[in-house]
């Protein structure tokens, strides 16, 4: 069976119980991820884009098998992993392969790194131990180790270089996909740019697909093919990436990336969106992003938008996109456009909106 | 010029170490004027937090030393008052905020009585009036229901919620300087923008000075009229924002606005920095930034470059050069 997408999740959800009371019965449920549907391309970095609390790691985590999913499915290359036998699991998990955010934490502190990273080959039985030396320090060449980096320890190096083992970690299976949660948020500036760089290597020369899951819009920007928002386990907008960041549509996105300082003194980072992610288990009736939204409707309140096409490969969460009542504005700067019949929001550059 | 408020003047600090003496910050010299905000930017060891950390005296007795130098508040040397005076000063003239607003207030008392802490403290107001000064403190920091905030335990507020209660407690002596040290490194980027404002506008409207230390470029060329850029330990640029984002003298401030993905503006490679920031127990005897650099030439190894220039400073043997290449 073969498809022409390599990930294809449908209508996937994770709910996680709140346990409470004498006897620790199940007495609500945090949706962590409520019905996320997305494909990934093969040969693409696909970026998932949300705050804290918004369940990205948590897709990512479903789709690696580490949460068992609520409902809906994954495909891996059109095929469900729900029908797959644990044998075939087996068989598939070098396929797909996790990068963690924490370099250090994710090692062994008293395993040299040439045998952390090939241990797990020896493990799947992938390897002879004759062959390993060769294949770990062929692995760590692409990811810019030394050959003398083999015998040394986590602590002797520095964070870039730790992500670099956490990268060979995952190369050394020859993986059709890598997970990379939040690969670059605790590495140094001038460190990130060679690990974002070793990403775009990876895509373009071995033709590894990515799901690169970050707050960090202006590296996914440079980065990512596709780019899905995420906000309180829902997706609110998909796009390729040239579109999203020139036609962003809905109010979250134009919020967030209103809010990205840049160097350009011209250019006014504007807290346009008041409050903060509400409490992910309860979260607000209608569109999840309602009781945020400076556009809000009664319409927004009562009901869920659904995620519809906009434009071709541009799919949007927003009644008002739907409606066409909120356009894009051509400037970076000043993202929402408000047409006259919207009222109620006073808010823009020159006033921010600050209560909580 | 006014006397400047703030006047770092050649301060060195070492740490203890195993391996011997750490240089955390060496003959580092900058001025803070009243009402101004000052950038410090630099990557994690470059010594920007034990900079601010030495200003509030709040370096680790046993293991931190001064080696050099003097930091003058109102021309006078904070190094040489005794802690008493210190501590007067602290919370009070001086104020700081934390990058964890979590882990700097107290969980085990009210976000009431930690407000009121530094009113009864410093400016002898009667627990009474210091309650009634705390709600108007929650509400100028723009949290709404003041009253029942009084009461609640920092657990049960979020994140961006803490580091306005943070505010509030560093604005509440209106200080003449407030430190923030990566205030909002730990929030969602529409978090961020919201603090960032918020700190702003409090030091426009107060006339407070604003030191401001971070890792994003963004945030310096958002809030500071003036950059400090810090590498091992050392100021290797120090100038106007505008002019030093514009036309960077040193190869590593040039090398930090280059790495940074540009909005809008999709290069295949970022350009990175190559190598690592150097080991603080093992720095050279010259020019620091000498392993990464791409203008580096013999003159390099002579020794370390001074920092030379007015308004523009730079340390780097080819930052003459740097500047017609520009």
């Amino acid at each position: 069976m073969s498809s022409e997408y390599i990930i294809e999740v449908d209508a996937l959800k994770k709910h996680f119980p709140i346990r409470d009371g004498l006897f620790g019965q199940e007495t609500w449920q945090l949706r962590a991820v409520d019905g996320v549907s997305f494909r990934i391309r093969p040969g693409t970095i696909f970026g998932l884009v949300g705050e804290s609390g918004s369940g990205k790691t948590t897709v990512g985590r479903t789709l690696l098998g580490l949460y068992d999913k609520t409902a809906g499915t994954i495909k891996y290359r059109g095929q469900d992993l729900s029908t797959l036998t644990a044998r075939e699991m087996q068989a598939l998990r070098p396929k797909i392969q996790l990068v963690f955010q924490d370099p250090y934490s994710s090692l062994n502190p008293r395993m040299r790194i040439g045998d952390a990273i090939g241990e797990a080959l020896l493990a799947h039985k992938l390897c002879t131990r004759a062959e390993l030396y060769d294949r770990v320090i062929a692995v760590m060449k692409i990811c810019g180790l030394a050959p003398q980096h083999y015998p040394r320890f986590p602590h002797e190096f520095s964070g870039g270089q730790r992500q670099r083992i956490g990268i060979a970690r995952a190369l050394i299976f020859n993986p059709d996909f890598i997970i990379a949660d939040e690969p670059i948020s605790a590495l140094d500036v001038s460190i990130q740019a060679q690990i974002i760089n070793l990403f775009s290597d990876l895509r373009d020369d071995l033709g590894v697909t990515f799901l690169f899951i970050s707050h960090d819009l202006g590296v996914v920007e440079h980065l990512c093919d596709d780019v899905a928002v995420m906000y309180l386990g829902q997706l609110v907008e998909t796009a390729s990436r040239d579109t999203l960041f020139s036609q962003p549509l809905h109010p979250y996105t134009q919020a967030l990336l209103a809010a990205v300082p840049t160097l350009d003194p011209q250019h006014e980072p504007i807290a346009v969106i008041k409050g903060e992610i509400p409490d992910p288990s309860h979260p607000p009736s209608g569109c999840r992003f309602s009781s945020r939204c400076p556009l809000a409707e009664t319409q927004c309140r009562e009901a869920v938008p659904e995620l519809r096409e906009a434009s071709p490969g541009h799919h949007v969460a927003c009644h008002l996109v739907q409606q066409n009542r909120v356009g894009v504005s051509p400037d970076r700067a000043t993202r929402f456009v408000k047409p006259a019949t919207i009222s109620g929001h006073q808010g823009g550059p020159d006033r921010d909106i600050i209560q909580v | 010029m006014s006397q400047p408020l703030i006047t770092f003047e050649q301060l060195s600090v070492s740490f203890a170490a195993e391996q011997g003496r750490v240089q955390a910050v060496q003959e580092v010299s900058f001025t803070i004027h009243a009402g101004q905000t000052l950038g410090i930017v630099g990557e994690s060891g470059c010594g920007k937090s034990v900079t601010a950390m030495s200003l509030m005296g709040l370096l680790p007795p046993q293991a931190a030393r001064i080696d050099g130098g003097a930091i003058r508040f109102q021309g006078q040397d904070l190094l040489t008052l005794n802690p008493a005076r210190m501590a007067d000063l602290r919370g009070n003239q001086l104020a700081m905020i934390f990058q964890e607003p979590m882990s700097a207030l107290n969980p085990v008392l009210t976000i009431g009585e930690q407000l009121c802490e530094p009113l009864i403290r410093h400016r002898g107001e009667s627990p009474k009036a210091a309650w009634q000064q705390a709600i108007a403190l929650i509400s100028r920091v723009g949290l709404a229901r003041a009253e029942s905030l009084m009461t609640s335990y920092p657990h049960q507020l979020s994140g961006g919620m803490l580091q306005r209660i943070m505010i509030a407690m560093a604005l509440s002596c209106q200080p003449k300087l407030l430190i923030a040290d990566e205030p909002t490194t730990a929030l969602d980027v529409t978090v961020q923008a919201q603090i960032l404002r918020l700190l702003r506008d409090q030091a426009r409207a107060s006339q407070m000075a604003l030191m401001l230390i971070t890792h994003d470029l963004g945030v310096i060329a958002r809030m500071a009229e003036q950059v400090v850029v810090m590498y091992a330990g050392r100021v290797v640029e120090y100038g106007p924002t505008a002019e030093v984002l514009r036309n960077p003298l040193h190869p590593y401030t040039q090398g930090l606005i280059a790495s940074r993905p540009v909005p809008g503006e999709r290069r295949r490679r970022l350009y990175s920095i190559p190598g690592q920031v150097p080991d603080l127990a093992a720095l050279p005897a010259f020019c620091a930034f000498f392993d990464r650099c791409e203008r580096a030439s013999e003159i390099c190894r002579t020794g370390i470059p001074p920092l030379v220039g007015t308004t523009r400073q730079a340390a780097c043997f080819h930052s003459e050069k740097v500047e017609s290449f520009a």
